[in-house]
């Protein structure tokens, strides 16, 4: 094998790599915040919002993440073009970023919720009797406890969502692992280039679920006291 | 915006023959489902092989287990993929080679390497849900086992494995989902599933948004199926006396 076509190769796939990582943090971001958002109107009194955030749910975790991704690359413009009137090619960053910080989101819901409703009736009880509001209620008293609860959960959907932005491949967009196969392609060293992309991937999510199995025995060990 | 909406195109002549797009989608929904139960037959067999290993006091066997749901819950399904559709043929023995690359059309080759790829990739996760299954149960039942004197084959057999299987219904369902959804990235190797039925429908008619739409209806239709039979057969097979399970 010849690792001089990897080393030349490196430049590109650095940037592969930083496309990966920057759809990645962008998309759990946007996630956790749209996510946060659709657990409060799921658990709200409110009939119309709780039903909407769970069709909004049940909707995307019924469908391939594939599928959204090839839809919106041609949604997104389409939708840009109705609201603003003028045609405006978005590329296929932007159409994934959008696809998969909506379609996270319905999985960041489900976590989010099962941290809220772990949370003992009491300290809702507590708060208002405090004289908080709802929002303040939630904000400082309910969330934070929700997510430091739910921490290793929403970082385990995040090591998954780093995985499933291979999939980006389908839109054409050069991710690290097409970078890799593209290169491989062009070098005649396929085998190569993609045993270490997968290596490369191996190492991050492993590093990563490690670190997650750390923090859960911490809190843990932090709840039982 | 240009677009023209036209919901009949699913009953309109793809052209060849026949044929109606309808047709295509109906094409598509069978190699997804046929990807999905070959690949699920796989990944049950094998992950709960590897799940009871992981629970057994032999720690060769036991490191083997984690080190399969170490590799295969770390590398992206899409590389594992290529590395089976574009890597593994070349390595096979010469009689294998000729049998997968000439003896047998692309899409059936393209099916068999598919469906081991998810099938493998699924059992990692099968694994960790029967491994779960099985250290959920109390200590007492393996106890009581040995102080009956089965031997660790029989205490697997008669005691832990039939409760473990009934009480993991609910996770193994969603693994079951994850499969038939997972199974979309055939179309990234040119087998003609579901969702490249659906895209090859909305370029040939430029009607996208009602292919996709079609789409979506029958992931969800597939879905809901599932989920409905699913929660049946769990009800049926409740082990009476679990709170978890609701039983009394």
């Amino acid at each position: 094998m010849e690792f001089n076509s990897l080393i030349d190769a490196l430049p590109a796939l650095l940037e592969g790599l930083q496309v990966t990582l920057k759809l990645m943090v962008m998309a759990v971001m946007g996630g956790i915040v749209i996510g946060t958002m659709l657990a409060l109107f799921r658990l709200s009194n409110n009939r119309i919002l709780s039903l909407s955030a769970s069709v909004y749910v049940g909707y995307f975790r019924s469908i391939p993440l594939l599928l959204v991704i090839s839809w919106f690359y041609f949604l997104v413009p389409m939708i840009i073009e109705w609201m603003t009137g003028k045609p405006e090619p978005v590329g296929p960053f932007i159409s994934s970023l959008v696809a998969f910080t909506m379609f996270e989101a319905a999985y960041y819901c489900e976590i989010l919720r099962a941290g809220i409703q772990s949370i003992p009736k009491g300290q809702v009880s507590a708060a208002y009797a405090l004289g908080m509001n709802y929002r303040q209620t939630m904000r400082l008293v309910i969330l934070p406890q929700a997510f430091r609860k739910m921490a290793p959960l929403l970082l385990q959907q995040s090591i998954i969502l780093f995985q499933d932005t291979a999939l980006v491949y389908a839109v054409g967009l050069m991710d690290f692992l097409n970078t890799a196969r593209s290169r491989g392609d062009i070098t005649g060293e396929l085998p190569l280039f993609l045993l270490s992309a997968g290596a490369v991937y191996f190492v991050i999510s492993f590093t990563a679920s490690r670190v997650v199995m750390h923090l859960q025995k911490k809190l843990a060990i932090a709840q039982a006291h | 915006m240009n677009y023209n909406w036209d919901w009949a195109v699913f009953f309109k002549s793809t052209g060849i023959g026949e044929e109606i797009y309808l047709h295509w989608f109906m094409s598509g929904l069978l190699w997804t489902l046929a990807l999905s139960l070959c690949g699920w037959l796989i990944a049950l067999l094998l992950g709960s092989l590897l799940g009871t290993m992981r629970t057994l006091p032999n720690r060769w066997l036991a490191g083997i287990g984690s080190a399969y749901v170490s590799l295969f819950r770390n590398v992206p399904l899409l590389v594992q993929l290529f590395v089976w559709y574009f890597l593994i043929p070349d390595i096979l023995p010469e009689s294998m080679q000729t049998w997968l690359k000439q003896d047998l059309s692309p899409e059936v080759s393209g099916f068999l390497i598919v469906t081991l790829c998810l099938g493998l990739f699924t059992a990692a996760r099968v694994c960790e849900q029967v491994r779960t299954g099985i250290e959920a149960l109390p200590r007492g039942q393996r106890q009581a086992a040995a102080a009956l004197g089965l031997t660790t084959a029989q205490t697997y057999r008669r005691v832990l494995l039939p409760q473990a299987f009934r009480i993991v219904i609910p996770p193994l369902t969603s693994e079951f989902l994850n499969i038939i959804k997972n199974s979309s990235v055939a179309s990234l190797v040119g087998l003609m599933e579901l969702l490249a039925q659906t895209k090859q429908t909305g370029e040939f008619t430029a009607n996208l948004f009602e292919a996709f739409t079609m789409a979506t209806l029958i992931y969800f239709t597939v879905n809901m199926g599932v989920m409905f039979t699913m929660s049946r057969l769990e009800r049926k097979l409740r082990v009476p006396g679990l709170i978890a399970l609701g039983g009394k």
